[in-house]
């Protein structure tokens, strides 16, 4: 502190020339102060004291109920929840934004356009959480027409598992045994297949029931006819054994039934074995010609049914720990939502800027030569990283820790606003959970304050560590 | 032959070199991954506000790229064309500035002159107070939303006035949860002019007040700068304070608007996207404009 060194004579003299206007210039220092302490003390200082006590009040802070509001705060299953997830966010999000901070600070040192890249990073740190949120809450939407992530999803979940023509979604309450009605049963590996056996020259007719006209229309369907008998043929229909003219009966075909059009069929040695495949026409027919002696089925292969991706509801509730046969509070406390996942990602890409630009102005001020040293020495980048950058960051690093574990415990916007209301509740925290009890329905003051003070409470060790730094500094 | 070295010292550092410029390739590549990764959000989020809202949930943003004939200004000008109506977007956005204009000016005045008290005052307990300002950074502001609520209806049956819904509600309160920050700011700029400078000032009989105009807030304006930026940005997307503090006032903040959107979020995205993108683009400006000073502002700052 170079300027506390004021020269002794110069404070001397000033003292003597000043005796007069001394007790002035204090007064005129303390007027400067007078403003900004006095708005501290009515709109922080009090309300902090202020809060203490309603949190000891009832709902409408009128009567004194001692400890009622904590103990209502601990043994409410909707606040135990808010209690999970701020842990959930203490424990994972400051850890893993100091980590992409560090390692995005390093990298980006290594590149030319490294400014241009930390411009890039930086720029949501800008922006209101609640913008971001509602940009965050389309790309883990469940529509694949509107989340990318969805999208991405399906696509890869396509590639690896094409969906068949005939779609049975099990989330639908669909299932194979209803699909079949005439001459068909599930084969209990997602097929189906013809209960009776047939040999060359005669024909099949199997019959489903729960295809809907549109499937059909988009396949290019058309009327069903029943097949004729050839030699040394096995003739057969797949058709929707639902008659609008006649709704109740069936397993005849009718001429206002459509054939099933581009399903995969697979002729079946009485053993099980295929021995010929083929695809029905758009009328329903199939033929399986040049076979020799002996009894057959037909099999309707499971591709035809396979499902699409349903996609993941990522901004829901559902729990990626195991947590069914659990009692209700057992629930609330070990879940992990996936909304939480969501919303955690989400507060990465805000904040990774913020990390990153505190690092990198830690390493820029870092002695090069150690590091040079290391890798001369041998060191591999990693090692370099692990061994020498990260110990003498360590200090920045705990900067943007703690910064952003205060940060954390404060969440609040970001739910208000991706979360859906069917899974805010799932998602909420204590700074949420204390606007919807202080200020949305049946407002409850004591309680809220009592979670407000809660709050407080959980940021005094980050503050104690922030004022010693600072003490340290001075 | 010219891969081949009789020297295996030489072609060794060849080698290294080689793939050096391999991992330097795959750095540029896969940073550039990233970069791209980390725009894909904001650039989802502009589309959206440039499509025709019929086409939101029935097909993906990113087929723009084989149809940029999609893209039209349309929910602009429809958002535009409904001018300053009460809750309307420019209204909106007029409401933002009202109320983050003043709070930014307030706490970068009162905290240099507070600072300037802490550093170049005599009193005694000037580092004491600059601890308590220290430890007050860190106070969620949850816990005055009740009790300067309960201030507000006081104040408001003693003399009539209200605060509660106002903006001036709204800027009160900013203005405290924003001073402890900008005094610990603006203090720690000021231990950095010398010391000798005021005094020798003082001797010549330089007032306290031209002291600090003439001679402090000159010097301070860098740090005043990267306060108000900061400030700026910090009032500018608060979403909680105006909630609570502008109940039932006509006239919303941005972020307010965004709010009361998303109760219809498939109905009226194109609305929240077009808002979104109004409301990210001022402070994104003011990002860029002031780049250096947000900086400096943040690294100051990792404590909030």
């Amino acid at each position: 502190m170079p300027m506390t060194a004021a020269t002794p004579e110069i404070t001397r003299f000033g003292g003597l020339h000043r005796a007069p206007g001394r007790r002035r210039r204090n007064l005129a220092s303390l007027a400067f102060l007078a403003p900004a302490a006095i708005w501290l003390l009515v709109v922080v200082v009090y309300p902090c004291f202020a809060t203490i006590r309603y949190s000891f009040y009832d709902e409408s802070a009128s009567r004194f109920v001692g400890l009622a509001n904590y103990k209502a705060v601990f043994s409410t299953d909707a606040i135990l929840v808010a209690f999970r997830n701020n842990i959930i966010w203490v424990l994972v999000f400051p850890f893993l934004v100091t980590v992409i901070g560090l390692m995005l600070a390093v990298l980006s040192e290594r590149i030319r356009w490294g400014t241009a890249f930390k411009t890039i990073i930086v720029m949501p740190v800008v922006f209101s959480a609640t913008a971001s949120a509602l940009v965050w809450r389309t790309i883990f939407d469940l529509n694949p027409h509107v989340g990318v992530v969805n999208a991405l999803e399906q696509t890869a979940s396509d590639f690896v598992r094409p969906p068949g023509p005939y779609p049975v979604d099990a989330n639908l309450g669909q299932s194979l045994a209803g699909l079949a009605s005439t001459g068909v049963r599930p084969d209990g590996h997602g097929s189906l297949v013809s209960i009776s056996t047939v040999n060359a020259g005669h024909t099949v007719e199997l019959g489903l029931i729960g295809v809907s006209p549109q499937t059909l229309a988009l396949l290019g369907a058309r009327t069903a006819r029943a097949p004729t008998a050839a030699p040394g043929v096995i003739d057969g229909l797949v058709w929707r054994d639902f008659s609008p003219s006649h709704p109740g009966a069936r397993g005849r075909v009718y001429p206002d039934e459509d054939g099933l059009a581009d399903l995969q069929v697979s002729l079946l040695r009485t053993g099980g074995s295929a021995v010929a495949t083929t695809t029905t026409r758009p009328d329903g027919q199939f033929k399986f010609a040049n076979i020799g002696p002996g009894s057959f089925r037909v099999q309707i292969d499971a591709q035809n049914f396979t499902s699409s991706f349903g996609g993941t509801f990522w901004l829901g509730s559902s729990s990626v720990t195991p947590t069914s046969g659990l009692s209700q509070t057992a629930q609330a406390l070990l879940s992990v939502p996936l909304i939480d996942i969501a919303m955690i990602v989400a507060y990465l890409w805000m904040w990774a800027g913020f990390a990153m630009v505190i690092i990198a102005a830690g390493l820029s001020s870092l002695n090069r030569e150690v590091l040079e040293a290391a890798r001369i020495d041998g060191a591999s980048e990693w090692q370099v990283l692990k061994r020498v950058t990260t110990p003498m960051l360590a200090p920045v690093l705990a900067v943007v820790f703690v910064t952003m574990v205060i940060n954390v415990l404060k969440v609040f916007d970001i739910i208000l606003n991706m979360a859906p209301g069917s899974s805010q509740a799932a998602a909420s925290t204590l700074a949420f959970s204390m606007y919807t009890h202080g200020f949305e329905g049946g407002i409850h003051s004591g309680l809220a304050s009592a979670i407000a003070v809660i709050l407080f409470a959980s940021v005094v060790p980050a503050m104690a560590w922030n004022l010693k730094r600072i003490r340290g500094q001075m | 032959m010219t891969g081949f070295s009789l020297d295996p010292e030489l072609s060794r550092a060849r080698r290294i070199r080689s793939r050096m410029h391999l991992s330097r390739s795959a750095l540029n590549l896969g940073l550039g991954a990233v970069g791209v990764l980390w725009l894909v959000p904001t650039i989802s989020l502009a589309v959206f506000s440039l499509r025709p809202e019929g086409l939101f949930d029935v097909s993906g943003w990113w087929h723009v790229l084989t149809a940029p004939t999609q893209l039209t200004l349309h929910n602009y000008s429809a958002l535009f064309s409904q001018g300053f109506a009460a809750g309307g977007l420019l209204d909106s956005t007029l409401t933002s500035l009202v109320i983050t204009l003043p709070a930014t000016l307030l706490v970068t005045a009162l905290a240099s002159l507070a600072a300037y008290s802490l550093v170049f005052g005599n009193w005694r307990g000037r580092d004491v107070a600059f601890l308590v300002t220290v430890g007050l950074i860190v106070v969620p502001l949850q816990v005055a939303l009740i009790p300067v609520l309960e201030l507000y209806r006081s104040f408001g049956s003693l003399t009539g006035y209200n605060p509660f819904g106002t903006f001036a509600g709204v800027i009160i309160f900013h203005v405290g949860f924003g001073l402890p920050f900008g005094i610990f700011l603006m203090r720690n700029f000021y231990t950095g002019i010398p010391r000798d400078l005021v005094e020798a000032a003082r001797i010549e009989g330089a007032r306290e007040w031209t002291l600090f105009r003439r001679v402090v807030v000159p010097l301070g304006l860098p740090a005043a700068a990267a306060l108000a930026v900061f400030q700026f940005i910090w009032v500018w997307n608060d979403l909680l304070v105006a909630l609570i503090f502008l109940g039932g006032n006509p006239h919303q903040t941005l972020t307010l608007f965004l709010f009361d959107q998303t109760r219809s979020l498939a109905a009226d995205y194109w609305i929240i996207s077009t808002g979104a993108m109004v409301s990210i683009v001022v402070p994104l400006g003011v990002f860029f404009a002031f780049q250096r000073h947000f900086v400096r502002g943040l690294l100051a700052g990792a404590v909030k």
